[in-house]
């Protein structure tokens, strides 16, 4: 076509990485004799989360809402955003419960925290999964409110990292949350909470 | 083509700038005390894993063949990501890459864009390209907010602003943010740097991130972070941008079990980094609805082309070897002139731009091994410093001292006669050494030469 450049970007990068790989090797599989899985310890997923500064609740199945309304009533919360799928039975009579319904942004700022599930969890890390469900909520949910008050049951609770990465859903966005936000930007001080959600507290349920 | 690697063309030899460096005793103990937290951080982490060796052997096997199979994963991932909801653009250099950049901003009528920490748009200058056409940048990652305010270079890969300390920092953030009283604790500056950030992230319409992580086999992007400013500028805006090196792609989302496993504890020594996203396209009622990838060649494409330096593409930039380096140490990041410093810095930058710019950067290294120690990806960087070394030479651009030394020798060694001579020679010039080899021992010393040669000593025995 006239005026058309002689080929385009894509064209010409794949050329070149053609030519600079040359004659095509067959693909070797892939060693993988590090560590697959590992029997869970919920003890250590505890104190690692607590080396993050997060306070961490063990609470039953039946105990959930009365360990929520504990958890929100020490951080002084009497209203909490929820997202839409959360199971109604875990929410205490004496809290304020905002359903999340396509709030703003700006909206969403002046809320005083966030109470969700989660997907998974990895021991050996202290890591929470989001895969932003219904029982999650979009992902600003979970990420302008200040607190974040989240339940993760037990059998949710993997060792290693393998484990839970094969086990995530591969359509939808995911988060992988390590304690609050923080920086270490400054002096290599490790300093608790910049912009995502400074307090993280988790209820571990089993 | 326009390769450009931040201002690493213009930097002067590392050298030279190494010595004016050196004199800033500020900076190098705020560099060396910075680097000693997380080599003493990474150092225990890294203990903790009985299968460390395992996992970077298998992050090399799965880089090793992304690079050899680069073509069919680029298009793989462009599919995906398309059928994700995403748009894929290629750019053969960093002009090229700032332009379809600037064009997607300027289309949608946008003059602001929120940014997380990348290094690909240091290198391309994305920065000095946006405000050249009006479009203003802020740069969200706190150390990158620091040298942006205090009008800085990186210094450092993961910690930009390693070579500054507390006092500095709050000095710039008094001055830029308007601020009349600030605490002069971490806490104090980073709550600052919330407070200055909260309504740009709440506002601007247009986010740009780079990646740590491109995956063929789903068409997802992921970013590794740890203050939730890269939640926020890859989930708010409307628009999101995403530009990323050809050697960012891996084949599938299992394989994210190895690197997750090896980046954070190789780059700041935490188990598990505070925050990672990973998307994959657009989500309808869930963050941008526009999703544009800008896939970047710049220099990549030349460094895969030669098969002994190849896996210069392994890096994963977690600047373990900046921190472990006894160089980079003493010197810190801004001897290196390129935004990649440090022994990968030594070996990336010379091999993406042309190696006149930056040919002296393959000898800032005593190729002590500290750097391939401490590499998550097993990238053998003394090997390639001696390849590049050679290139050098063999190109012809060998200092002239060097290039005559080497001749010298080379005729000396040839003939047992002109050897003798040779060490007659030094023997006689050994008052005057410090003179003629002013260059080696203003900083060394030469050891004393023997009272006989070898020969001398064998022929009186």
């Amino acid at each position: 076509m006239v005026g058309q450049p002689m080929s385009t970007a894509k064209e010409q990068i794949l050329a070149r990485v053609r030519e600079a790989i040359g004659t095509r090797e067959p693909a070797a599989p892939i060693d993988r004799e590090y560590r697959q899985s590992l029997p869970v310890n919920l003890d250590q997923f505890e104190e690692r989360l607590q080396d993050y500064n997060a306070v961490v609740y063990r609470c039953k199945e039946s105990d959930i809402k009365r360990t929520v309304g504990y958890a929100l009533d020490a951080r002084h919360k009497t209203k909490i955003l929820v997202p839409p799928d959360l199971p109604l039975n875990w929410l205490p009579l004496h809290i304020e419960f905002i359903h999340d319904e396509g709030l703003t942004h700006a909206e969403l700022d002046v809320m005083p925290g966030v109470l969700t599930a989660c997907t998974a969890a990895i021991s050996l890390t202290g890591s929470i999964i989001l895969s932003h469900s219904g029982k999650e909520g979009r992902r600003a949910l979970t990420l302008i409110p200040d607190y974040h008050l989240c339940v993760v049951f037990a059998s949710q609770v993997v060792e290693t990292v393998p484990e839970a990465i094969r086990s995530l859903p591969r359509n939808r966005p995911v988060t992988t949350i390590a304690g609050p936000s923080a920086t270490a930007d400054i002096e290599m001080t490790r300093i608790k909470g910049v912009h995502g959600p400074r307090t993280l507290d988790v209820i571990l349920v089993s | 083509m326009s390769i450009h690697v931040g201002e690493s063309e213009h930097a002067p030899a590392f050298a030279k700038s190494a010595k004016i460096l050196l004199a800033n005793t500020q900076l190098r103990r705020n560099v060396r005390r910075a680097t000693d937290i997380i080599r003493g951080k990474r150092a225990k982490v890294v203990g903790e894993m009985p299968d460390w060796e395992q996992l970077r052997e298998s992050a090399k096997q799965i880089k090793t063949n992304v690079l050899r199979n680069l073509d069919q994963y680029l298009e793989e991932f462009e599919r995906n990501c398309t059928k994700a909801g995403g748009h894929v653009h290629w750019a053969n250099d960093a002009d090229e890459a700032n332009r379809i950049i600037i064009d997607l901003i300027k289309d949608q009528g946008h003059n602001e864009v929120i940014k997380v920490k990348t290094m690909t748009s240091d290198e391309t200058q994305l920065n000095k390209a946006l405000l050249a056409e009006g479009i203003t940048p802020f740069e969200t990652d706190l150390a990158d907010l620091i040298i942006q305010l205090g009008n800085d270079k990186p210094s450092h890969i993961v910690v930009p602003a390693l070579h500054k300390n507390k006092s500095e920092i709050r000095d710039i953030f008094i001055e830029k943010m308007g601020l009349k009283d600030l605490g002069h604790e971490p806490e104090d500056l980073a709550t600052a740097a919330r407070v200055y950030l909260r309504e740009r992230f709440l506002r601007v319409p247009v986010g740009f991130s780079g990646a740590n992580f491109a995956i063929a086999e789903t068409g997802s992007v992921c970013v590794v972070e740890s203050e939730g400013n890269g939640r926020m500028c890859v989930t708010l805006p409307k628009v999101l941008i995403t530009m990323l090196g050809i050697e960012k792609i891996i084949p599938t989302f299992n394989d994210l079990e190895v690197f997750l496993q090896l980046l954070p504890r190789s780059a700041t020594g935490e188990r598990m980094n505070p925050y990672n996203s990973i998307w994959t396209g657009i989500t309808k009622g869930d963050g941008p609805q526009e999703f544009h990838v800008v896939l970047l060649d710049n220099g990549r494409t030349k460094v895969l082309a030669d098969p002994e330096s190849r896996s210069t593409l392994h890096c994963i930039r977690c600047a373990a070897c900046l921190n472990a380096c006894p160089v980079y140490r003493q010197t810190g990041g801004h001897a290196y002139g390129s935004i990649y410093s440090g022994p990968i810095g030594a070996i990336l930058t010379p091999q993406l731009q042309s190696m006149e710019h930056s040919q002296s950067l393959p000898y800032a290294s005593s190729l002590c091994g500290a750097c391939y120690e401490v590499c998550p990806v097993k990238i053998d960087i003394p090997e390639i410093l001696i390849h590049l070394r050679r290139r050098i030479v063999e190109d012809g651009n060998s200092p002239f001292t060097e290039r005559m030394g080497m001749k010298a020798a080379a005729y000396a060694m040839n003939d047992s006669g002109h050897l003798a001579a040779a060490q007659t020679l030094v023997k006689i010039g050994e008052p005057f050494q410090n003179i003629v080899m002013s260059a080696w021992t203003s900083t060394r010393d030469l050891p004393p030469s023997p009272k006989q040669t070898f020969r001398q000593w064998w022929a009186s025995r």
